[in-house]
């Protein structure tokens, strides 16, 4: 079981940043008819999205967050010894991103950085994954850099309308630091890749090197969605069938474990899918309306991004007690996992437009 | 299992109150029936009968029929 725990460890700031440019959904008919459109917004509950400009990276939308998270606050960039860039649209094939984030953020070179190839499940992975890091840290001075970035608006076909009307563009900084304060935090890390399948982008990588034809031929299913094999594909049903089967029975045993009464978990944010799936979830764990959180009518569904963008625009107003958050991140791989922690110390800034 | 309310519950979950169906129904056939009503009437069956239809398995079913002795038959 891969179950952490730590003391003391927690996000002291969190920035988001998202692109200006927004998507109205149901005036989305570049190539469907407004019908279309209103049906599949009146199911997903998806408004509207952000899409980044020609041009703009995920990089670009983190790198906005981070310098305004270490401008706003002060941040002694000297002492931030992690970076980690968490997302499945990296600038390049190499380096790794966070490589180039780690100088153009003008961080020391004494800072290790990696980038972590994730979906969904992939901020809760990075949080534990710096946490478990500043936790080993030699100096209780030490902070880490989690960046969460994603360009997903990019990856599916916009004439597959299993896709074209759910994803978003986003990205969030996080600081993780030291302090009595964060109290204690639990995560929960899970796998099954015989379900690989489910969401993938079959071609352009080492197993299916890019060729013309994956790059021109259309894919036509019996629905008449068109795509190639160098878009994002996802077998919606299976991906529902696989949720609403596995998921309210790990967040129930997570809970369990760590031993305290569900009635005291403060707020559940999950994964900001669509409305559709994660009201299953909520009516299926039995959530009342005060501690769910979702903003996926406004922003859609960000891949890794949408747990830390719900935090950053839901939870800055709310007053109530945050001691007991859970998250819970789930998708592509398939992987999914758990976070419990205090989001009471945690400075959130005004999400930035960019 | 109660036919009826079977069948209510399943012209709810796709919109389709007025219309007169039967049990042996071939609901694929239906104007209504698309990818978003699958999910809705797996979503409804989990709900109503705490039993999840997997994607492969629904391919087999035709008419609400099937479904219903899908559903017993997991009981």
């Amino acid at each position: 079981l891969a179950y952490l725990t730590f003391d003391n460890i927690g996000i002291s700031h969190l920035q988001a940043c998202v692109p200006e440019n927004t998507i109205v959904n149901r005036k989305y008919t570049e190539h469907f008819s407004e019908v279309d459109a209103d049906a599949i917004v009146d199911k997903t509950g998806i408004e509207e999205r952000r899409f980044a400009t020609e041009g703009v990276c995920s990089s670009d939308l983190v790198y906005h967050a981070a310098s305004k998270l270490i401008n706003d606050n002060s941040v002694d960039k000297s002492k931030i010894k992690f970076l980690i860039f968490v997302s499945q649209t990296a600038d390049y094939k190499m380096p790794a991103t966070s490589v180039i984030l780690q100088h153009r953020l003008g961080l020391g070179q004494d800072c290790m950085a990696f980038d972590m190839n994730l979906g969904c499940s992939g901020f809760v992975y990075g949080l534990s994954t710096m946490y478990s890091l500043v936790k080993s840290a030699f100096s209780d001075e030490t902070q880490g850099l989690l960046l969460v970035g994603e360009t997903r608006s990019r990856v599916y076909s916009a004439k597959d309308r299993k896709t074209a009307f759910l994803f978003g563009d986003a990205g969030v900084a996080c600081l993780i630091s030291q302090g009595m304060k964060y109290g204690k935090s639990h995560f929960e890390l899970n796998s099954n890749g015989e379900l690989e399948d489910l969401i993938k982008i079959k071609y352009g990588g080492s197993r299916n090197p890019s060729t013309v034809n994956s790059i021109t031929q259309e894919i036509i299913d019996s629905n008449g969605n068109v795509r190639t094999e160098e878009h994002g594909y996802m077998d919606g049903t299976e991906v529902f069938n696989f949720v609403i089967s596995n998921i309210p029975k790990s967040v129930k045993s997570f809970i369990y474990r760590i031993g305290i009464d569900p009635q005291h978990v403060s707020f559940y944010i999950f994964h900001q899918a669509n409305k559709f799936m994660n009201n299953h979830l909520k009516k299926k764990l039995r959530i009342p309306n005060e501690k769910y959180i979702s903003n996926v009518d406004r922003f859609g569904n960000t891949s890794s991004v949408s747990i830390p963008l719900a935090i950053s625009t839901e939870m800055k107003n709310n007053p109530k007690n945050k001691s007991n958050t859970l998250l819970c991140g789930f998708g592509v791989g398939m992987s999914w996992a758990n976070g419990m922690l205090d989001l009471n110390h945690t400075q959130l800034g005004d999400v930035l437009e960019c | 299992m109660d036919k009826q309310k079977f069948i209510e519950l399943f012209k709810e979950t796709i919109d389709i109150e007025d219309k007169e169906i039967t049990s042996d129904v071939v609901f694929r056939d239906l104007e209504e029936w698309d990818s978003l009503a699958l999910l809705s009437v797996i979503a409804m069956i989990d709900d109503e009968y705490d039993i999840i239809i997997q994607g492969n398995d629904f391919k087999s079913l035709n008419t609400l029929n099937d479904i219903m002795s899908y559903i017993d038959d997991q009981k």
